[in-house]
């Protein structure tokens, strides 16, 4: 892992990662939401209103997923110091706000024709909004005050207390009673039938890999960022 | 209820937010390694 923490050696592999998570992304997305939409059959008990799954499971995965890579990021620049652990935390918290906010109006957009509401303080809703709130609290500590090493350790205490909610998230439809359903996909297998679960997997997928390109850009510009004021410094210094 | 609106503007609204932030980071990305190439032409 130390071995890619080297940002000359991330670059060799960004520059082409980029262009192949954007490609790829874009046509896996595609196919997997129209699948959704046009190919996959009406759920005998919801209707269409289930086609909502296709963006809406993909924003919680993703607000989750950015969230543990957060905490990843933070514990690796809290314990080896690294700069490109603080790059990368900070490209990934954004996009990962950003997908939970969709999770959340893409959630409640399913409950109004479902459960009759569009908010309920549910333990599963709550909990998603708790992280979508770390998130805002991550994002506003790292970019609070002059002293960027501070703030950017700040904001790894925090990612890294802020954890504990991962699992809230995941069990909070098994601790306690809640209108939101149970899960239906896991490393396991899945209650949902192959020919609405496999556009599911593709969307997934598709959202996966634009993700990953949003933080591949966004850690290029950082860097190229950082780059910028190295140069300036070592011309200052040099008149 | 008729679930269809709701269906269009949960697509619509992820479809949308996703390409802005594809856009702006792109963007985003563009200016600064252009930047970066400048300066490090500057001499």
């Amino acid at each position: 892992m130390h071995r890619f923490a080297n940002p000359a050696r991330f670059l060799a592999i960004a520059r082409p990662a980029t262009s192949l998570c954007l490609a790829t992304g874009l046509l896996l997305t595609a196919v997997g939401l129209l699948s959704g939409l046009f190919l996959a059959p009406p759920d005998f008990l919801q209707g269409d209103s289930f086609r909502m799954m296709y963006v809406h499971v993909p924003a919680a995965w993703l607000g989750m997923a950015g969230y543990s890579g957060i905490a990843v990021a933070s514990a690796a620049l809290l314990v080896w110091r690294h700069p490109l652990a603080d790059v990368a935390a900070r490209a990934i918290a954004p996009a990962g706000a950003l997908f939970t906010a969709l999770c959340l109006v893409t959630g409640s957009l399913w409950g109004r024709p479902t459960w009759g509401t569009f908010w309920e303080w549910d333990a599963r809703l709550t909990s998603m909004l708790v992280l979508l709130f770390l998130y805002v609290g991550y994002i506003v500590l790292a970019n609070a005050g002059d002293d960027r090493e501070r703030a950017s350790k700040s904001a790894a205490i925090l990612a890294l207390v802020g954890v504990i909610n991962l699992p809230i998230i995941r069990y909070s439809v098994e601790w306690w009673n809640t209108l939101h359903q149970g899960t239906s996909v896991s490393l396991t297998g899945s209650t949902i039938d192959p020919s609405m679960l496999w556009p599911l997997l593709v969307a997934a997928l598709g959202f996966t890999l634009l993700f990953a390109a949003i933080v591949l850009m966004r850690m290029r510009a950082a860097l190229a960022r950082t780059r910028i004021e190295a140069r300036l410094k070592r011309l200052a210094e040099a008149v | 209820m008729n679930p269809w609106p709701f269906v269009i503007a949960a697509y619509a609204l992820t479809i949308a937010a996703t390409v802005v932030m594809l856009l702006a980071s792109w963007r985003d990305m563009r200016a600064a390694e252009r930047a970066a190439d400048e300066v490090r032409k500057s001499r």
